[in-house]
This record gives structure tokens, sequence and C-alpha cells, in this order.
């Protein structure tokens, strides 16, 4: 029974919570005895409040008792990557800097998911500042790939995507500023969505790349990415870059069934990409071909400077959001310092990690006086056209099918560069860039038994397409029903 | 060698509004520390600011009071530098699109007496933006502590041209943004409160001179007197600099108003560099045009024009205009209470002298005084019927102070009415004053007019008080004329 429990969707089990049998508290028991089991392996979670999560459990089962539950999410165990904060649970960034911090509030995501009755579990592991592609960055260790122990699972988001397809928790949410929800959720054969730039508050996820962050979901299937969508999109008063949509019935949109025009963009099968990740995706195009779909090759002529030109904004943005983890308020605070400088330099030199302090250095740069111009402000001139490529794309085509990631999980290490873990976002950036909705579906395996992800990127707040696109092809294959063996 | 000040202001001011700038908790001063704050202004990880749209109200209107031009979209930045103060180490500001260009204060130099109306000038402004006010730092012996209620204020930076060039010059400036900020219920502008800060820029240079001289900025003026003293002092300073050979160096002071003296504070080497870029958190906002019709709507007549308009309707001269204009209620006040009674005049006088001097004693603001412009008016209508005596009025007018009640009223139950003195006993009492003073008639025939006051004290005397000023004083002229 335990051992179908947890690789079963939101979908499933809502039917039997709903059938009263299964009770929230069995379901919750059974992941937490789940992740006792593997995740010394996996090592996903950073932390987690099984007691609250038992409470949140039978509280559920209480509401469903008195015929008050509250939907499909009421009694599902849910994780958060931990840059999203939950009022009295620590909120690490998988940073020395936040390890003794607890937030004293919930983000409106957070608010979301309780108010639609999900238990809020678990804080995962990512990168550090969610900077990274492999969640080597982490503070406290990196998390292990769960179809290869010895292989990342992808990042930033690495813990949720892990966690998920471990069989940890039944879906998670993630952070995505460059790729750091899709690229992972490839890497670990899960589906995983990065919403249009403000259809979900980013009140509460600790800032990256405030232009760029957007929180979204990992899930099972198709349908959960729907579900949980659904209870986290909507305008929400404490973020100004909140966006004031109508949130449809993304579930029931998942019946859509069209005659898709989609786009193959040329710049994103060339030279390093992973053959068998390629054949996965060709396979893929032929499916929808073959369900009638229109496919037509377009171009994103500026896509070769979507690397150069992230990296100049996401750091500089980062340099400035991350100024105020300074050791006064909270966080790490170095001892012995001479004076004020000193604290700051040494609070900062202590807390922070590696690819954490080259973002800053990099970010403070570019913001300097004499060179703002020269590369924070082209820069954003070239993020109009990255965004008008795609903009002009979308004339001829519904949506763009791409490899989520080059490349397969990699191993463990294996990446030292800091320029060739920057290689891994090349196909995910523009979307970030852009501010578009994009989607990975698991796509295929290699020949080694590791998942391949297929990228939909679709129109600003046409989510609904971009499920029902990616629904059609999940009917068709069954990769999302194969789980590790752990 | 002659020197000529250049003086330049920047002057911060807090907008009242009943939350921060870019959160929902409260505004406010006064509270123990650390309690107005939130997520947003600890900046804990994952808060995020929006803008307090009454804030932007408010900077608009200070604008359309100053004749700015209105920025047509509120654009924000991020200054970034580290200091404790500063919750995030970077504060929201506005940096090369600020809400407000151009625009002018206008102001008063002293006149050559307190009666006669001084030179007015028009000072240019170059901007004025919108930032958020930083905590406060209290160091004690061995660490200092942060108060972060002060923080997230929405603060307007407004800075003038470096167009004054004296001490006078820049007290004139504030006092009169002070009264426009008020006047616009933009801001209580209580300096005691740091309500207005004032930082200023001067440097001197041989008259005749086109080029600015070397650029100090003094810090730390709490009070409009202090900016007066503080720049008279630094423009003697750097005057004696200059005299003695020596040369100045660019940097920042800090004035102390209980010494009147400055020390340096720090170079221009250290200055920072801010890194401005737009804010990502907070999308621009556009202000149309029925935005700023709206706000124009509600933008009051300023001190100076109200001074000009008093003067011109009311014959009400200077010196009662120059008290009255600047405080807004007061002005309402003396219009509603000179139109009840037509006599503009006598009217200011009593608000001017009687009324400020009683609300002063009992240190009560005219909005909690019982004296409505009504009592005025009939109180003046009582004198000017004869019915109330000079003397009698101003006891009158301290028991309508205290209790409220009408003039009229008080009068009776005190028992001021003025008793009708007889014409035949008025001259005879003015004919037995002449006589007694045969110098003062000589003086009087001799053209000394103030010979007049001698025997209108011995009529007074005679008539206990209660003969009326005016009909004494024509009395002895007929009488006098006949001599």
């Amino acid at each position: 029974m335990a051992a179908d429990l947890f690789f079963k969707s939101i979908a499933e089990l809502a039917a039997l919570l709903e059938a009263k049998t299964l009770s929230s508290t069995e379901l919750t028991s059974a992941l937490i005895a789940r992740k006792s089991a593997v995740d010394g392996r996996v090592k996903a979670f950073n932390s987690s409040d099984d007691a609250d999560a038992l409470a949140q459990a039978a509280a559920s089962d209480a509401r469903r008792a008195a015929g008050q539950a509250r939907g499909p999410l009421d009694g599902i165990p849910v994780g958060l990557k931990d840059v999203i904060s939950v009022t009295g649970q620590p909120l690490t960034a998988s940073s020395k800097m936040l390890a003794n911090f607890v937030s004293p509030y919930d983000a409106t995501v957070t608010v979301n998911l309780k108010r639609a009755g999900a238990v809020v579990w678990g804080r995962l592991n990512c990168d550090e500042f969610a900077m990274g592609s492999s969640t080597e960055n982490s503070a406290f260790g990196p998390t292990a790939n769960p179809w290869d122990l010895t292989r990342v699972p992808g990042g930033s988001s690495g813990g949720s995507a892990a966690a998920l397809a471990a069989g940890e928790v039944i879906a998670a949410l993630g952070s995505d500023t460059g790729g750091s929800i899709r690229q992972p959720a490839a890497l670990c054969g899960v589906v995983g969505l990065k919403p249009t730039y403000g259809l979900v508050s980013r009140y509460g996820l600790v800032a990256f790349a405030s232009s760029l962050d957007q929180i979204g979901p990992f899930a099972r299937t198709v349908e959960d990415a729907a579900l949980m969508l659904g209870a986290i999109a909507g305008h929400d008063p404490l973020d100004s870059t909140s966006f004031k949509a109508e949130i449809p019935d993304y579930r029931a949109g998942l019946k859509q069934r069209r005659p898709w025009r989609l786009g193959i963009p040329k710049e994103y099968f060339g030279a390093g990409l992973d053959p068998a990740v390629g054949a996965a995706v060709e396979k893929a195009i032929a499916f929808y071909k073959s369900q009638g779909c229109e496919i037509k090759e377009v171009s994103l002529p500026h896509t070769q400077y979507c690397l150069d030109t992230y990296y100049i904004i996401a750091t500089a943005e980062a340099s400035s959001n991350l100024a105020r983890f300074d050791g006064i308020r909270y966080g790490h605070r170095a001892k012995g310092a001479k004076d004020m400088a000193d604290l700051y330099s040494q609070s900062r030199a202590e807390g922070f990690g590696a690819e954490v302090k080259r973002r800053i250095i990099l970010g403070t740069y570019v913001l300097s006086s004499g060179y703002y111009d020269a590369y924070y402000l082209r820069a954003q001139k070239v993020r109009t056209l990255i965004r008008q490529d795609f903009l002009n794309a979308y004339r001829e085509v519904d949506a763009l099918l791409t490899p989520t990631s080059p490349m397969p999980a990699f191993k463990l290490g294996e990446k030292s560069d800091p320029l060739a873990l920057y290689l891994c976002d090349i196909y995910t950036i523009g979307v970030n860039l852009a501010g578009l909705p994009a989607l990975s579906v698991p796509c295929g395996f290699t020949p080694g038994g590791l998942p391949i992800g297929l990228q939909l990127i679709g129109q600003p707040f046409r989510e609904s397409d971009l499920l029902a696109m990616a629904h059609t092809y999940e009917q068709a294959h069954d990769w999302h029903l194969k789980h590790p063996s752990l | 060698m002659t020197y000529e000040a250049v003086i330049g202001l920047e002057v911060h001011v807090q907008i009242r509004t009943n939350s921060k700038v870019f959160s929902r908790v409260a505004a406010g001063y006064g509270q123990p520390e650390n309690t107005l704050t939130d997520p947003v202004i600890l900046a804990l990880p994952g808060a995020l600011p929006v803008m307090n749209k009454a804030a932007l109200d408010a900077i608009i209107k200070a604008g359309l009071l100053l004749g700015c031009d209105i920025a047509p979209v509120c654009k924000w930045d991020r200054k970034n530098y580290f200091y404790p103060d500063s919750p995030k180490n970077y504060q929201i500001s506005q940096y090369d699109q600020p809400m407000c260009l151009g625009g002018t204060v206008e102001i008063e130099l002293p006149g050559a007496a307190r009666n006669v109306m001084g030179e007015h000038k028009k000072i240019p402004l170059t901007r004025i933006h919108l930032e958020e006010d930083v905590g406060k730092l209290n160091h004690f012996a061995a660490d200092s502590l942060v108060d972060y209620n002060r923080a997230g204020t929405p603060l307007m930076e407004i800075v003038s041209e470096p167009a004054m060039h004296t001490a006078d010059e820049a007290f004139a400036y504030l006092t009169s943004l002070r009264a426009t900020m008020i006047y616009g219920g933009i801001s209580d502008c209580d300096m005691e409160k740091g309500q207005l800060r004032c930082d200023a820029n001067i440097s001197i240079r041989p008259v005749g001179q086109k080029e600015l001289g070397v650029k100090v900025e003094l810090k730390n003026l709490n009070s409009i007197s202090f900016v007066r003293d503080g720049i008279a002092h630094e423009i003697k300073r750097q005057t004696a600099v200059l005299e003695a050979g020596g040369t100045l160096v660019q940097e920042t002071r800090d004035y102390d108003g209980q010494t009147g003296l400055s020390q340096s504070l720090r170079s221009k080497e250290m200055a920072h560099d801010y890194r401005y870029f737009p804010d990502p958190d907070l999308m621009p906002v556009r202000v149309d045009e029925a935005w700023q019709a709206r706000l124009r709507g509600e933008c009051p007549e300023l001190p100076f024009d109200k001074q000009r308009r008093l003067i011109e309707s009311y014959a009400v001269p200077y010196t009662i205009t120059s008290v009255l204009v600047w405080d807004r209620a007061l002005a309402d006040f003396f219009e509603a209470a000179a139109k009840l009674s037509g006599k503009a005049q006598a009217v200011g006088n009593w608000i001017v002298n009687d009324l400020l001097r009683e609300l002063g004693a009992a240190k009560l603001t005219l909005a909690a005084s019982k004296v409505t412009p009504a009592h005025i008016a009939g109180l003046v209508a009582l004198i000017d019927a004869g019915t109330l005596l000079p003397n009698a009025a101003k006891e009158v007018f301290i028991e309508m102070f205290a209790t409220g009640d009408q003039p009229g009223a008080v009068m009776e139950r005190k028992g001021l009415k003025a008793v009708p003195v007889d014409a035949g006993e008025l001259e005879q009492w003015c004919r037995d004053a002449i006589a007694a003073n045969p110098k003062s008639l000589a003086d009087f025939k001799a053209g000394k007019e103030s010979a007049l006051n001698g025997f209108k004290g011995l009529v007074m005397k005679a008539a206990k008080g209660k003969a009326d000023p005016k009909r004494v004083d024509e009395t002895l002229r007929k009488l006098l004329a006949g001599m």
C-alpha cells in the first residue's frame, strides 16, 4: 500500500481521500517514513517539521470528516524549496548566511497552498540563494539524483525535483530564474512549470533576480501541475509585479485538443546538444506532427546573447537584493569584527558561498559608475530584442518545442568550471528574459536510464494552452509512470 | 577682495501619510522602538515593496504648488550603499527621472522696518524626488542600536539651484517652503521631529567671478535659525580661510547649533558609488493629466498670493497680513471674520494681537479655541457702535476666550456696557482739563500734537474710563480749535 502511495499523483490521492479510503494522516505518515528511508541518500531535505505536517494532516482529516474539504489539494503533502517562506519554519536559502533564520511570515504562495488545504511540509534543498544548476552550491551539501545517486538532480530547485522523483513528496514548489524549475524537472523525470512573469506572487520568495524570478510547481503529471498552478496563481496586492490576470480552470483546460502550430527554434538544436536528448525531443516533435499539429522551424536570432544578457541582469539585481544579508538584523554575524565595515565584510565573507560571492561581485561591477551604460543598460536593450524574437515567432506558431536541458544529469563534481555550469541553462534562460511561461515534461530516457525533458514555451499568460499541449503528449506516453528504484 | 556666497539647499520633507511609502505598516513618531515595522521595513528575506499612492499624490501636489513640471511616469531606482540605518542596504529613490523638475519658491527678504514689506524673489528649484526615509542609530558606550520606526517614511528631497547668496535668503526660503508644505497638507514640517531637515551647499567666490568656488556641504541644520546661523558662520569661515591665503577643500561639515561651530565629517575622496538602477520590484506608475488635474483642484492659494489678495481686497496693512498668512487656518479665520464684520483692519488687529496672545498663553491651537470669527466680528461691532469701550472690550475678549460666550452676553453679564456720557458733561470735563494745563495748551497751539494726550488722560480720569476715546478726541479738538 505505502509503496503505491508515494508515487501516486495528486489526482489519484485526492480520489482516495475523497472516498475516505485514505486519510491525510496516513498519507503524510507514509511520506515521512519514505523520507526517513531514502533521504539519507537523496538529501533533498534541508529540514522538515514532521509534527507540524501531521498536525496539518489531522486538521485536513477533521475538515473532511466535517464535510468541509477544500478541494483536490486538501490533505496533500507539498514540499517547498527552501527559498519560500513559511511562518515559524526555517528559511535558509541553503546558505550559511541564513542557517538559523526562521521566517515570521508566510509567502503568498504558502498562504494560497494552506488555503487550498495542502500539508505544507519540508524545506527542500537548492543551490545557495537559487544560484546554480546542480544543487551542488548548497551550504548543506548536494542533493543526489534519485535515478543515479552519483549524479546531480539539476538546479537550482534540485531538492524539489529530487524529493518528488524519490517519492518523498506528492508535489513541490520551486523557483525559476533561468531554468531552476525546468532543468531539474528534466533531469529528475518530473513535470516542472515556470509561469509567466507576474502570474504567481513573489512575496515571500527570497529574491535572487527580481525581474526574472517566478515560483512554479513540480508535479508527477501535467494534471497535477495544473492543479498546483491553479492554487498558487493570482494577483497579489503585496507584489507590485503581480499581474491582474483572470485565472482559468487549468485542469478543465487540459481537455483542449487543437491542431496547434508548434515552432522549432533552430538555434536550440545546435552544438552541445546531447544526441540522446536530441533524439528524444525529435520523437516528441514527430508525435505532435502525428496528432495533426503543424510543425514549423522558426528563428530566435538573439539566442546567442541570452547567456551574457542573463548574467548581467541577474547578477546586477542579485548584488542589490543580497545586500540585506549583512548580519545586522538577522542572519550570520561574524564574531570579533573591528568596526562596522569589518562586520559587514566578515559576516558576508563567512556567510556566502563562492558562487554567490562571484555573482555579487559581477553584479556590483556591472552597475558601477562608468560601466552601467555599457553593461546593464545595454543588457536591458538586448533583453527587449530577445523578448521580441519570441513575440515575432508567436505570430506564426502557438508555442515552441525545445529540449529543456542540453544534457541529462551529469556527475556530482563533474562541472567544476562555473562557465560549464552556466551552459546548462542555454535553453531555459531566454524564457525568463522574455517573461514567458514554459514547462518541462518527461520525454524519454537516455540509454543509461537518465530522464530527458521536453520544453514547451508558450505565450504570455497562456499556461492553459501549454498544459493542454503537454497533457496531450503525456496521455500518449508512460514516461511519468516510471520511477527510480531506491 | 570682496566675496560673494553661493548657496543651494537640499531639504528633506517627510510626507504625512497613514502608512509608510512601500509597506502597509503605520508611519508615525514617538512610538516604542521598532514597533512600526513589518517584514518589508525590516527587509526580511522575500519581502517586497508596494507603493503608497497617497505619497505619490503628495509629491505631485507639492510640485504643482511650486510650479514644477510633473513627470508623466513615476519611476523608482535603487540607491545602493551599506549602512545599518538602511535595512535593505539600498534606498528606494528616484535617480534620473525625479517626479518634479524646475519650479520656484517665492521668498521675502527682511524689509527696511518691521512694518515694511521686504523685497520678493523667486528661488529656482532643480528637482523634487520621492524616496524612503531611513531608520535611526542610537549610539551607546559599547554598541549602537537601530530603531527602524522611521525607516520607510515617505520623504521628499527638494533641491534648490545654487541661487541664494545670503543666510537671510536661505532662512526666507525655508520659511516659505515650510509654509507651502503645511498649506498643502503635505507635511507638518516639525523640525524637532525631523519632518523637515536641511543640508546646505555653500561656496564663495570673488564678486564678479562666474565659476563657483569649492563647495562645502553643511549638515545637521536642525532648526530654521540654525540654518541661518550655520550658513552665516560657514560663509565667514570660508572667507577667513581665503583671506588668510589658505585653500578650501570640498568636504562635508557638521554644524553644531549649540556652539555655533562646524567640523569636518568627510572629504570628497570618500564619496560613494551608489550603483543606481531601476528597482525591478516596482513597476513605473503613469501619472496622467486627469490625475494631475484632480490634485491641482486640491491645491490651496500660496501664502504670498494670499497676502497680496488680503492687502488688496481688505485694505489691511502689511503688518497684519505678514502675521496672518504664515498660518493658513489663521488667515482663513481672518477672512471669515472680516467678511462677517466688514471692518477688516479692526478684526485683523484683534486676531493678530489679542487672539494670538491668548492662544499662546493657553498653549492652544486655533482649532481648539472657543473663539469663532463670529465672536470677533460681534466684538468689533459692539466697539464700533460705542456700546463697548476699548478697555472694557479687552476684558470682554479675555472672558469670551475663556468661555466661548458671545461678546454681547459677556458684556451684559460683567456690566461692561458703556454708559452713554452726556455731551454737556463731556464738554465740561474737557474744558476743565484744558484749563488745568496751560503749558499743554501752549504746546498744542505751537503745533505739538502729542500735547493732546495730556488732556485726554485727565478727561478719562474724570470719566472713570467710561468715555469713548473717539468722542473725547473730537470734543477736545473742537474746543481747542476755538481757543
